[in-house]
C-alpha cells in the first residue's frame, strides 16, 4: 500500500490521472486494479478525438479471467492512447503507473481532480476492499 | 463458510489467490494464471482437484447397474484399472453429470464426479442403486492431486510409495493402477500427458510438497480452465447441463449406442432426436478479430443470432482467443460473434485447439 505514487490521483473504480501541469492529464488503471484482474491479454482504446465525460465507459481490459470496463475519471477530448498495448496488453500488468498508461486527455474542468482521491485515500479503498 | 481441502493452508503458504468456486475455497493462481498455463504445456504442473469426489462402488450387480446408469457402456472396461468417459443422463436425457468410471476389480467400480454436482450425483446414485443392491461409498477421507505435462510422469513417479512406482510407470493412457488407497491414473483434464493421483488425505501435504521440489509447479483452477478449453474438453455447467442433450453438446460419441437393447436411463429421450437435421451443433470457434470469446456471447450468422458460446476465453498457446459454441445447423464455415455490441468475425474449428503442446487449428 505504501508504494501508491504520491503524484497521482485515483478515481474508487481503480484508474489514476497524472495531471501534466499543460491542461492535459494520462490515465490508466491501478496496479491494485490489474492485480486483481490478472493477466490482460486483450485492451480496448477510446479514439483519439473522442469527447468524454467524467464516469463514462471508454476503454476495457480483459484479462485471461474476465472483461472489465475502464471508466473515464475526468472529463475531457482524447488526445493521445497507448498503441503499444494492442500488441503488449501484459505492459499494464508489468508496469501500470508507467509503460502501462492508457491515454491522454485535454481537460474540461481542471475542477474535475480536485474530486479525485489522493494516494492516501485511495490505499483506504483498497484495504476496505480487502476486508 | 466455503469447504477448504487438506491442502488449503499450503496453497497459502505457496501464494496461492484463493476464490471460493462450487462451495469450495481454492487457489484460482498462484501469481500468474498464463505462466501456469504454459508450465503444464512445456513441462509439468500440478492441480488439487480434492474438490472432485470420489465414489466407489460395489456389488456382485454393480457392472450391470452401470450399464443401466451411463450412456457409455462399461461392458467396454474388460481388464482392471481402465477408465471410460461418460455422461449420466437423466430421463429427460438431459445431463446430470460428465465423469470418469474405474473398472478396479471384480466387483468394484470407481468414478470421479465432479464437485458442483456432488449432493445431487449421490443422491441420484442412490436412488437408483438401490435396485441393485449396490453399496455407494463417496470417499472423502481421499484427496486428489492432478500432475500433467510432458514431464509430469518422469517428476512424478520416483514420489510415488515404492510398491507402486512400477505400475505407474507401465500404465496405458485412460488406464489406473492402485495400492491400498494410492490409486494412479494416467489421465486428465489439460490435453497433456500426466496422472491423477487419489491418496489418503494425511499424505497429500507431503506428496504436494515433494511434487513442488522436485520442479512441479502448483496451477490454479486458472490455469486449469485455459488448458482444458485448449483440450477442447467440456466443462459441466457451461457446456452442458441438465437442460441440453449430450448430442447438443459435443458428447455424442460418448454415447454407446450398440448392443441395441441396452437400456440405459435417458436413452428413449436421447434416441428420440438421434440424427435430427434440427439438432444444434457443437463447436469450436477461433476468433479472427480483435476481443475475447466469453460465456454466454451470441453467435450470428448473416446477420441472425443462431447460437451462443458456452466457453469462451484466450488461449494462451494459440495468442488467440477461441471458445465453444452451440449453434444451428448451418454454421459450418465462419460466423460473428457479438462484443460489446459489434459483429467481431470467427472461424468454425473442429476442437481440440492444443494437444501435446501442439497447435492443432490453423490460424
Amino acid at each position: 500500500m505504501s508504494d501508491l505514487p504520491t503524484e497521482l490521483k485515483f478515481a474508487k473504480s481503480h484508474e489514476w490521472v497524472r495531471n501534466e501541469g499543460d491542461g492535459t492529464v494520462t490515465v490508466g488503471i491501478s496496479d491494485h486494479a490489474q492485480g486483481l484482474l490478472g493477466d490482460l491479454v486483450f485492451v480496448e482504446l477510446p479514439e483519439v478525438g473522442d469527447s468524454l465525460d467524467a464516469g463514462s465507459e471508454c476503454a476495457v481490459v480483459e484479462s485471461v479471467k474476465a472483461a472489465s470496463d475502464v471508466y473515464s475519471p475526468v472529463a475531457g477530448e482524447v488526445t493521445a492512447v497507448n498503441v503499444e498495448l494492442a500488441d503488449a496488453p501484459e505492459t499494464i500488468n508489468q508496469d501500470a503507473f508507467g509503460d502501462g498508461w492508457m491515454f491522454k486527455l485535454k481537460l474540461t474542468d481542471a475542477g474535475d481532480l480536485d474530486k479525485l482521491l489522493d494516494a492516501n485515500a485511495y490505499a483506504e479503498v483498497m484495504q476496505s476492499e480487502d476486508h | 463458510m466455503d469447504k477448504t481441502t487438506v491442502l488449503f493452508d499450503t496453497h497459502k503458504a505457496m501464494g496461492g489467490r484463493l476464490v471460493p468456486f462450487g462451495g469450495w475455497s481454492m487457489p484460482l493462481h498462484y501469481g500468474s494464471q498464463l505462466e501456469e498455463h504454459h508450465l503444464v504445456r512445456r513441462d509439468a504442473g500440478m492441480f488439487d482437484v480434492s474438490h472432485m469426489t470420489t465414489v466407489d462402488l460395489s456389488g456382485d450387480r454393480v457392472r450391470e447397474f452401470l450399464r443401466h446408469l451411463l450412456a457409455n457402456d462399461v461392458a467396454r472396461l474388460k481388464e482392471p484399472g481402465k477408465a471410460l468417459y461418460s455422461c449420466m443422463l437423466n430421463e429427460d436425457g438431459g445431463v446430470i453429470d460428465d465423469l470418469i468410471t474405474y473398472f478396479v476389480g471384480e466387483g468394484w467400480f470407481r468414478m470421479v464426479v465432479n464437485a458442483g454436482t456432488t449432493e445431487k450425483d449421490l443422491a441420484w446414485i442412490d436412488r437408483q442403486a438401490q435396485a441393485y443392491g449396490v453399496t455407494v461409498n463417496a470417499r472423502s477421507d481421499l484427496a486428489m492431486i492432478a500432475i500433467q505435462g510432458p514431464a509430469a510422469r518422469e517428476k512424478a513417479i520416483p514420489l510415488l510409495p515404492a510398491d507402486l512406482r512400477d505400475a505407474a510407470a507401465a500404465l496405458k493412457p485412460f488406464f489406473a493402477a492402485r495400492v491400498d488407497d494410492w490409486f494412479v491414473a494416467r489421465t486428465g483434464y489439460t490435453g497433456e500427458d500426466g496422472f491423477e493421483v487419489m491418496l489418503p488425505e494425511s499424505q497429500a501435504v507431503d506428496f504436494w510438497k515433494s511434487l513442488s521440489e522436485a520442479g512441479v509447479g502448483p496451477c490454479g483452477l486458472g490455469a486449469r480452465d485455459t488448458l482444458r478449453l485448449e483440450a477442447g474438453m467440456n466443462l459441466y455447467g457451461s457446456d452442458m447441463d441438465e437442460s441440453v442433450s449430450p448430442l447438443e453438446s459435443g458428447l455424442g460419441w460418448t454415447v454407446a449406442w450398440e448392443p441395441a437393447d441396452r437400456t440405459f436411463m435417458g436413452r428413449p429421450a436421447i434416441e428420440s432426436h438421434r440424427g435430427d437435421p434440427a439438432n444444434r451443433r457443437f463447436v469450436g470457434l477461433l476468433l479472427t478479430g480483435r476481443g475475447v470469446l466469453r460465456d454466454h456471447l451470441r453467435v450470428f450468422l448473416d446477420g441472425e443470432d443462431v447460437g451462443e458460446i458456452t466457453s469462451g476465453g484466450f488461449s494462451p498457446t494459440l495468442g488467440r482467443s477461441i471458445g465453444l459454441a452451440r449453434v444451428r445447423g448451418d454454421v459450418t464455415d465462419r460466423c460473428s460473434v457479438e462484443i460489446r455490441g459489434k459483429q467481431v468475425e470467427a472461424r468454425v474449428v473442429k476442437p481440440p485447439f492444443v494437444r501435446n503442446g501442439e497447435a492443432k487449428v490453423e490460424l
